[in-house]
């Protein structure tokens, strides 16, 4: 703070605890000293007593202002006067953040030393992970980490982009983007059709055999480069496994029509810069463990 | 000075009565208006975009700040769940500021990029479709409306007039900027840059 409004602080701060003070003490005494002790005013008979402030309450003023004074000595207040004891608000933050950093370091850093196969069915960690899920992951995959639409269901043991702890740790660290391209101008209303056929196809659903021949002729060039030539799915490249019955954007005709027409961009945002890396580390254990009840 | 004078002279009661109440504003309130950490804005701050500033409107239309603070404060159990405390210099060029002082939904100071705009589309069309228990009221209006983009401009102008950095091109390309784009998109474009540019969210 400029020396300026430091002094200014400070000079009003005094003036005021010297004024009251003041009035306080220049009001003790009666003012006239009549025999009957009123102040001579009467209104319809009714006289008005000049009694001074009864001793209790001068003298909680007078405690008021000497903890007032007090509190200015010890406290940050008096301009940039930091105070004796030098508190201040984030010193008192950053102590709290470092004594619970040290009732927790030992902890994690065993936790961290440990692969994450090996603890992921610990009591602690899934009680640790099981609150960081829920006030970070919740949200989108619901809070029993079954997923909702759009958000993948994590209790399936089904992994968009691979299911063993690298991995995992990998999409909550630096987040995921998938692309799934729009193929409605490409291949077309029809072409759009023939795969969906095929699709449900490969799921060993009822589906149109004559659409579905076309359909595979189109799913062998353009779709086979990421869901690989038996719709298995690639997980490096985030392309989900189309024969296994689980849809993330829904199962319907017209839901996995819809799919291959507009495309799918779904986003896992990073958590590197939210959650440090034991916790982020605890937290992998917990998914991983979700995918194996 | 005596009783009486003060009580059958009403003018200067008033005065006195003035001067009394002031020292708490001229004290506390007036340094903070000079204050250099009051005005700085912190390393990469900027001006809200014009999609965003209509997105800002919208928050304050739909009285989301009602419901969500925009202030995290310093303590633990707070930086533990939003990230690093709110900063004055990250505020500057709020007019008027959003921090709100009810949390019936969560803190949403550092809600940008936290979630996918996906996820942001979906939970305001209908919160339940995302969060089952969640009592946040749905927004599909947002879906259909579309921005005005008549107005931009002077809401450029006047930020500019108190002290926003707006340039003669951001106020000429405002209504381009956001021409034809529902309110969905402002908004969700609004929420996702919230805090981002403190990084530490630790």
């Amino acid at each position: 703070m400029a020396s300026f409004w430091s002094n200014w602080i400070i000079i009003l701060t005094t003036t005021t605890i010297v004024g009251i003070t003041w009035i306080l003490f220049a009001n003790r005494k009666r003012e006239k000293q009549s025999p009957d002790q009123t102040t001579g005013h009467v209104y319809d008979g009714i006289e008005e007593l000049d009694n001074p402030l009864p001793a209790w309450w001068f003298y909680m003023f007078v405690i008021t202002i000497v903890w007032g004074i007090g509190y200015l000595i010890v406290y940050p207040g008096m301009g940039n006067f930091a105070g004796v004891i030098g508190w201040s608000q984030i010193g008192q933050y950053d102590k709290e953040v470092a004594s619970a950093e040290q009732k927790y370091r030992d902890m994690r850093d065993r936790y961290l030393a440990l692969p994450v196969e090996e603890i992921a069915a610990d009591p602690a960690v899934r009680k640790m992970g099981m609150r960081m899920f829920a006030n970070n992951c919740a949200q989108c995959h619901g809070a029993d980490g079954k997923g909702r639409y759009g958000f993948p269901n994590l209790t399936d043991d089904d992994w968009i982009f691979g299911g063993d702890p690298a991995t995992i740790k990998a999409t909550i660290e630096n987040g995921r983007q998938s692309a799934m391209p729009a193929w409605g101008s490409i291949i077309g209303d029809k072409g759009v059709a023939d795969v969906t056929q095929y699709v449900l196809g490969l799921n060993g659903r009822d589906n149109d055999a004559a659409q579905a021949a076309a359909g595979e002729t189109v799913f062998q060039t353009y779709c086979l480069a990421c869901h690989g030539a038996d719709g298995h799915g690639n997980p490096a490249l985030g392309a989900p496994n189309l024969t296994n019955g689980v849809w993330l954007y829904g199962g319907s005709q017209e839901q996995i029509a819809q799919s291959i027409r507009a495309g799918r961009n779904g986003v896992m945002p990073a958590f590197k810069d939210t959650l440090t890396e034991d916790k982020i580390h605890i937290l992998t254990a917990y998914v991983y463990g979700l995918g194996r009840q | 000075m005596k009783h009486e004078v003060v009580e059958k002279n009403i003018g200067l009661m008033m005065i006195l009565i003035l001067v009394a109440l002031s020292f708490g504003t001229l004290v506390e309130l007036v340094p903070l208006l000079f204050a250099k950490e009051t005005h700085e804005p912190i390393a990469g701050l900027k001006p809200l975009p014009a999609l965003e500033l209509e997105g800002r409107d919208i928050y304050i239309r739909e009285g989301c700040n009602v419901c969500h603070s925009q202030m995290i404060r310093p303590l633990r159990a707070e930086t533990e769940r939003y990230g690093h405390y709110s900063v004055a210099g990250e505020l500057v060029y709020n007019h008027p500021f959003l921090w709100g002082s009810k949390r019936t939904g969560p803190d949403l100071a550092r809600v940008g990029k936290r979630y996918s705009d996906d996820w942001h589309r979906a939970h305001l069309y209908n919160p339940r479709d995302v969060v089952p228990e969640s009592n946040m009221p749905a927004f599909p209006w947002l879906f259909e409306d579309e921005i005005n983009s008549e107005r931009t401009n002077l809401k450029m102008i006047a930020l500019r007039r108190v002290g926003v950095p707006y340039t003669d091109e951001d106020i000429s390309g405002a209504a381009a900027a956001v021409a034809g784009k529902k309110e969905i998109d402002a908004l969700v474009a609004y929420l996702q840059q919230l805090g981002t540019l403190l990084q530490s969210r630790r």
